[in-house]
């Protein structure tokens, strides 16, 4: 499981790494979504993984920190999630901004010579 | 009292600079009285001081101004500080008796007499600094406020190319310079002038000693204009002329020999020192005096000539003896004198002449006797004539220059090169005389000359009867104070010696003749080929200036382009590569120095399931990447695939808050990017161009990148993954979220209550990014192919043209009937699931940011089933009412607590009964999530409404565009 996860997030990051160095805007865009994902599961991970133990306490709200999963990083990529959503917003209108001002989807705003 | 005075030398011409500047703009009198009552306040008060001075001791006001970094406000005036004072002070203030005269009543006189008061002020500064920081400070503003001096009359070029030389140079210059004196500083342990005095031997013995010595003789030099440096000073002669004046007599390039002989004591008699300054000194010598020869204009001449004068105080001061030290500074207080009256002698005859250029001036004397006899003197006072201070100091010169100090060749050819600069100083004096009061007048001169007014000559008739009086009875005159500078340098050292004029047939007499004479008869020789030569034989062509200009372009044209092309922000590929590669090499760096390791802690499953699922996810993400540039709906396709897998991991790994969010802001951001896809230009893989190597190997080095950050981030987080946690900060949530935050659901809990001012912040920058979305979006205009119709709504408007059973427009219409009838009636349902995602938040999965996200896509999906046009006919939303309601609402909340005396954002929590529902936890973290509720709403909305209504604009755009091309048809036929 794991090996799993991490693979995915090298894959994730890999290709968010690639889109984010080709020319076009909208592939830009889609790599670092492709990135954020790869973060967000990366920064997640870091409290280690846990099958069947949310961090929601039972009634009365006692229970030993052991039993639960780490809050902490969650709490951490909620915030990352709202966050990246908000500049993938705005660097998509950003985009499409300089798209109608320079007539060109180019990340310089010019075709390269 | 003295300490009074002190300080009132420095900081009153500061202040009066700052009057002058509040005056009137027509108040050029006034302006002038201004400057020259402070420059003759300056004078009497240092004048006031000369009784403690000469007893021996200085005098020393400080201040403590950073302590912790041996900086103090520290002012010091011995008698080489007192005799330059007195210097500056007197001959500013007739330089301003001057200005008034000279200076056009066009041009603006306050500016004049602010930058002139604070070149003054800053000249003062650095003759009274106790402190060697203090020192560079006034040092640098003295290079700044020359630089505003000699631009002064900033319309015209050469001004401001002289201005920029003369700070380009001068301020490099004086970094040099402090970085000396950081060294000095740190051998000696104090800034402290006394200190600094009093540690020669500690200095000359350090390590650091020698590049000490260069980055200070680096600053000296500049400033002085010594070769190789010496370009600047004939540039600065665009300057006005009672600037040129003061600038060459009592300031800026006496700044640099003042600090050589301030430091004299601890810096000189060795040998790095000797043969720098020696060779500095005699090359600047020799080539200025040669150089001055050549010149046509009369204030090159000049310039050239204080090069030269100053390259032999450099000599002086080179050779370590302190008889020849004596001979420098008495050098320095003549030089001044002199060449401040011949400056503005330069000024009388410009202005009245209405030129400067020798080749047009002849014959002036019978038009201006008495300026010309002034001129004449002070000429041979350059010269060294006998009976004039000039000569007195050039004979202690020559005596030095005789005597052998140091086992060099530097040494054995300074007497020659002492006799030859000064041959040559008497050929260019002569020639300024004959050439231009000498001779047959010219038919005419560009104005008709005659005396000027009375006051305007004179300070140069004080100057010039000051060089006679000294050169007559110096001993009576200047003898005192002389010494009295003198001993404050050498202390004990200082040596017997003789002002007198006469001191038999010596050596140093014969050289005089020899000089005398061999530069009159060179002029006799030579005197017509100068008059019309167009540049200088043999060194005209190589200028320093020219190699200035060159670096000059190479760093701020060639340089400059090069790094813009590197890393220049106008291409963003090339810096994205560099940012990759730069946090792969920041994330190895550790690795590799401390090697990367792999634990055995695990969940102990393996589950093909799950690595089915991520199978598909990977697949997804790199199928997303590929597509991504031809086939942008199948990329966002993919890439919710890939989301929904990340989604389904956060279930699966007992994440169900980061789940719900996801899964939401999964659906916004999909409607988001669908809706902009519109606005891009179309992209075809048959229009693909096939790729050259360099294009092959550009990807495949992108390629490379990315494998390796992929690789990277595997191995870390599996690195990590299978190590067992340490002890973290959760158990303190976990045990605290119910008992202090009234939440079972600890993330939660985080979100709006321990962590509830980063949630703070985090919805404010949701805010900021909604409206800044927003705003971007309302002036935003389409790449003219966008304009049209889409694609398939134009195929659909012409199949309805041609049907005659269906309206046009009818199939568009039509579109997703069935779904967006079901989209309308879901709006309750959606509102109802928000409000329980929210409701529930507190206790169990869910909370504001996903109800909120939830509640938005209710919103966007109205958009999607109606249209713009109907949902805006029937729904008010006012997303930025939401925006700012809810951080409203989620501040307030915070600032609740701070009224029942506990800090900002501090939770209170209860139960309370409601009716029909049961039992609801009502936290005051409850009101803060609704304001996080509220806040994701409106800007969520605003974001997609503002980009989801850019479909009426762009019809208003193409509305527009064929209105105006009918007008045009129109007006063409008509």
């Amino acid at each position: 499981m794991e090996l799993t996860l991490a693979t995915a997030i090298g894959v994730l990051a890999g290709s968010g790494v690639w889109l984010v160095l080709r020319p076009r805007t909208y592939q830009l865009v889609i790599g670092l979504s492709l990135l954020s994902y790869a973060v967000n599961l990366f920064i997640f991970s870091m409290g280690r993984l846990r099958v069947g133990a949310a961090p929601v306490l039972g009634e009365g709200g006692a229970g030993v920190a052991a039993d639960y999963a780490d809050p902490v990083p969650q709490a951490l990529v909620l915030t990352a999630i709202v966050i990246g959503f908000a500049t993938t917003a705005l660097l998509l209108v950003v985009l499409i901004a300089a798209r109608g001002l320079t007539g060109s989807d180019h990340v310089d705003g010019r075709e390269s010579r | 009292m003295e300490f009074y005075s002190l300080s009132s030398i420095i900081v009153l011409p500061f202040v009066a600079g700052l009057a002058a500047i509040l005056l009137p703009s027509d108040s050029r009198t006034p302006a002038t009285w201004l400057a020259g009552a402070t420059m003759a306040i300056c004078l009497v008060l240092t004048l006031s001081l000369y009784p403690s001075v000469s007893s021996g001791d200085p005098i020393r006001y400080r201040i403590e101004w950073i302590p912790s970094l041996g900086l103090d406000f520290t002012l010091r005036m011995d008698g080489l500080a007192w005799i330059f004072a007195t210097l500056i002070s007197g001959i500013g203030f007739l330089v301003v008796v001057y200005t008034r005269y000279y200076i056009s009543p066009e041009d603006p006189v306050r500016r004049f007499y602010l930058f002139f008061l604070a070149f003054a002020g800053s000249m003062l500064g650095v003759v009274l600094s106790g402190n060697l920081i203090l020192l560079v400070v006034f040092w640098e503003l003295t290079s700044i406020s020359s630089f505003l001096l000699i631009g002064y009359w900033h319309h015209n070029q050469a001004a401001r190319d002289g201005a920029r030389m003369a700070l380009t140079i001068t301020a490099i210059g004086g970094l040099a310079l402090l970085a000396g004196v950081l060294i000095i500083g740190h051998i000696v342990g104090s800034y402290d002038l006394d200190a600094v005095l009093g540690s020669g031997d500690a200095i000359r013995t350090s390590g650091l000693y020698v590049p000490a010595l260069l980055l200070v003789l680096l600053g000296t030099l500049t400033k002085s204009a010594q070769f190789p440096f010496h370009f600047w000073l004939p540039n600065a002669m665009a300057a006005p002329t009672p600037v040129s004046a003061f600038l060459h007599s009592a300031t800026m390039v006496k700044a640099g020999v003042f600090l050589m002989a301030r430091l004299w004591p601890v810096l000189s008699d060795t040998h790095e020192w000797f043969v720098i300054l020696g060779l500095a000194g005699m090359i600047s010598l020799v080539l200025g005096a040669y150089l001055a020869m050549f010149q046509q204009d009369l204030k090159g001449l000049l310039a050239y000539s204080t090069i030269s004068h100053l390259g032999l105080i450099t000599l002086l001061l080179s050779l370590g003896s302190p008889l020849a030290a004596v001979a420098a500074i008495f050098h320095m207080l003549n030089h001044a004198t002199f060449k401040a009256s011949l400056f503005m002698a330069a000024g009388i005859i410009d202005h009245e002449a209405g030129t400067r250029d020798l080749r047009k001036l002849s014959g002036l004397f019978r038009f201006m006797p008495i300026t010309g006899t002034l001129v004449m003197v002070a000429s041979a006072a350059m010269a060294g004539v006998p009976l004039l201070n000039g000569f007195l100091s050039k004979e202690m010169f020559f005596a030095e220059a005789v005597r052998t100090h140091a086992d060099s060749w530097v040494d054995t050819v300074a007497p020659y090169a002492a006799v030859l600069g000064s041959a040559l100083a008497v050929t260019y004096s002569i020639r300024l005389i004959h050439s231009i009061f000498l001779g047959v007048p010219p038919e005419s001169f560009p104005r008709q000359p005659h005396e000027p007014p009375f006051w305007m000559r004179f300070p140069v008739m004080f100057l010039v009867v000051a060089c006679l009086v000294v050169g007559i009875i110096p001993g009576l005159t200047v003898g005192p104070f002389l010494h009295v500078a003198v001993s404050s340098v050498l202390g004990p050292e200082t040596p017997q010696y003789s002002l007198a004029v006469w001191h038999g047939f010596t050596l140093p007499l014969a050289m005089s003749a020899l000089a005398l004479a061999g530069g009159a008869l060179l002029y006799l020789g030579a005197g017509d080929y100068l008059e019309r030569a167009e540049r200088p034989l043999l060194f005209g062509r190589i200028q320093g200036q020219r190699i200035f200009e060159q670096v000059m372009v190479a760093i701020s044209w060639r340089g400059a382009r090069f790094i813009e092309d590197v890393f220049g922000t106008r291409r963003l590929q090339p810096q994205m590569r560099l940012l990759a590669a730069a946090a792969i090499a920041a994330g190895a760096l550790p690795l590799a120095v401390s090697g990367l390791g792999f634990g055995a802690h695990g969940s102990g499953q393996a589950d093909f399931v799950f690595a089915g699922l991520w199978g598909t996810g990977m697949v997804c993400a790199v199928a997303a990447a590929h597509q991504a540039k031809f086939h942008r709906l199948a990329a966002l396709v993919l890439l919710g695939g890939t989301g929904l897998v990340t989604c389904m991991t956060f279930i699966w790994l007992s994440a169900p808050d980061l789940a719900a969010t996801q899964l939401v802001v999964e659906i916004v951001t999909t409607v988001l990017i669908l809706l902009g896809l519109r606005w891009l230009p179309k992209r075809s893989e048959a229009l693909l161009e096939p790729r050259g190597i360099l294009d092959r190997a550009r990807r495949f080095r992108d390629l490379a990148i990315a494998v390796a950050a992929g690789v990277g981030m595997t191995a870390i987080s599996y690195a990590v993954m299978t190590r067992p946690p340490p002890a973290t900060i959760a158990d303190f949530f976990i045990e605290k979220a119910y008992s202090d935050g009234g939440g079972r659901n600890v993330v939660n809990v985080i979100l709006v209550d321990f962590r509830g001012f980063d949630t703070l912040g985090e919805i404010t920058v949701l805010g900021i990014v909604a409206l800044t979305v927003f705003a971007l979006l309302r002036r935003f205009r389409p790449a003219p192919d966008n304009i049209e119709r889409p694609e398939q709504q134009r195929i659909q408007w012409s199949s309805d043209e041609q049907d005659p059973d269906r309206e046009a427009g009818a199939t568009a219409a039509d579109y997703l009937y069935v779904p967006s009838v079901i989209m309308q009636w879901m709006f309750p349902v959606v509102i109802v699931l928000a409000a329980y995602l929210f409701l529930r938040g507190h206790d169990a999965p869910g909370g504001g940011f996903a109800a909120g996200v939830a509640m938005a896509a209710g919103f966007i999906l109205q958009y999607m089933a109606g249209g713009t046009v109907w949902v805006e006919d029937r729904l008010r939303i006012l997303p930025v009412k939401w925006i700012g309601g809810g951080l409203l609402l989620a501040a307030l909340t915070g600032a609740a607590s701070m009224l029942a005396g506990k800090a900002f954002l501090t939770s209170y929590f209860s139960y309370a009964e409601l009716p029909l529902i049961g039992k609801l936890p009502m936290a005051s973290a409850t009101l803060f999530d609704l304001g996080v509720f509220g806040l994701v709403v409106g800007a969520t909305v605003l974001m997609l409404i503002a980009i989801a209504h850019q479909s009426i604009r762009r019809l208003r755009a193409a509305r527009l565009e064929e209105e105006r091309q009918t007008v045009e048809e129109r007006r063409r036929w008509s």
